[in-house]
């Protein structure tokens, strides 16, 4: 009876909007699966950041998109063997 | 100077042949040259949309194989004569032309024409390949629907790797009644989702399957709301800026005649 008056009285939830959030997350995985260059490009340009301020073992370090099931991370390991001084440039 | 369109969808059904018909009507209307090719090999059907399947004497894989010239093979059209169809094989399979027999094509078909509208074939193998190599611009087709999306954003993709720059989206079969409703993916969603520019929004008309039936594009008819849709495309390929068309709500009595089943 209470789901016969929610189906005339209530709103149901929106399939749009279903197919919106269920896109969403989809395109999230498709994209995701980028090649091994543009994945050494990356990491590339993260070791140059990162060596402003520190220095790595780039031999140890490891950066990888790990899937789950709705979202996805980059996720990076990077082994730093030594911090450069701070020059008080702030 | 001439410009070089493909007409693309990655997914099956959702309008290119149609599109590429009803714009290369359109531009025909506005006097331009126009010469549209087929590249769907095997499933050749926009002879069909156009109403000259039954002129067809040679086809694209007898250009590309230096039989005929192209212009041996080019049908003009029965009432618009600025538009041309270079017919595609019905017989062969999409691996009979390559990427670059149909640039060498286009090299030559600038030469005389102001538009050249390529119809891509469904997926993203060697016929999706071959349909985009010579292209200036793309138009992705797509509808309303998470597997039309989802193929067009691959497709987008698929285009920036071949270095495809300029890509516009047409949103095409959309149900206003059904976006009202909350029950389609609306315009704001697909811009959001595919973040590239849209030149056009078509509704579903059922004028389209009955024009489809007779061969004659919906772009001619005045009453029909697609073919508006249609019209504007044209107009902005044509550097016109016309805003986006408020689509026909269904009215109160059309929607009581609904609940009543007729």
């Amino acid at each position: 009876m209470i789901d016969a008056l929610m189906k005339i009285f209530g709103k149901k939830e929106q399939s749009g909007k279903i197919a919106r959030d269920r896109l969403k997350v989809v395109l999230i995985h498709d994209r995701a699966n980028i090649s091994p260059e543009v994945m050494d490009n990356l990491k590339n340009d993260i070791i140059k950041v990162i060596s402003n301020y520190m220095e790595i073992n780039q031999q140890d370090m490891d950066i990888s998109l790990a899937n789950d099931d709705d979202s996805v991370a980059l996720v990076a390991n990077i082994p730093v063997s030594r911090m450069k001084h701070d020059k008080g440039s702030h | 100077m001439s410009e070089i369109y493909v007409i693309t969808s990655g997914k099956g059904g959702v309008g290119k042949t149609t599109t590429t018909a009803n714009l290369g009507v359109g531009l025909a209307m506005r006097g331009k040259k126009v010469v549209l090719v087929d590249t769907d090999t095997g499933l050749r059907n926009l002879d069909l949309l156009l109403g000259l399947e039954n002129r067809i004497m040679y086809d694209l894989i007898d250009v590309t194989e230096g039989r005929v010239p192209y212009k041996k093979a080019l049908v003009r059209h029965k009432k618009y004569d600025t538009l041309f169809l270079l017919p595609t094989s019905q017989v062969k399979d999409k691996m009979a032309v390559n990427p670059e027999q149909l640039v060498a094509l286009c090299k030559e078909l600038r030469k005389e024409f102001d538009y050249i509208l390529i119809d891509c074939p469904a997926g993203i193998e060697q016929g999706f390949k071959t349909a985009i190599a010579a292209a200036d611009t793309a138009l992705v087709v797509t509808m309303p629907e998470i597997s039309a999306v989802r193929d067009a954003d691959k497709i987008i993709g698929e285009l920036g790797r071949a270095d495809k720059q300029d890509i516009k989206l047409i949103v095409n079969r959309i149900r206003p009644q059904m976006v009202e409703n909350g029950d389609m993916l609306d315009m704001s969603d697909i811009n959001d989702i595919l973040s590239i520019d849209c030149i056009g929004q078509v509704p579903d008309d059922i004028k389209v399957v009955t024009s489809t039936n007779k061969g004659e594009p919906c772009i001619t008819m005045d009453d029909s709301q697609a073919g508006t849709a249609y019209r504007n495309i044209v107009a902005r390929m044509c550097g016109e800026d016309v805003p986006f068309m408020e689509f026909a709500k269904e009215g109160f009595w059309t929607r009581l005649k609904h609940v009543f089943g007729k």
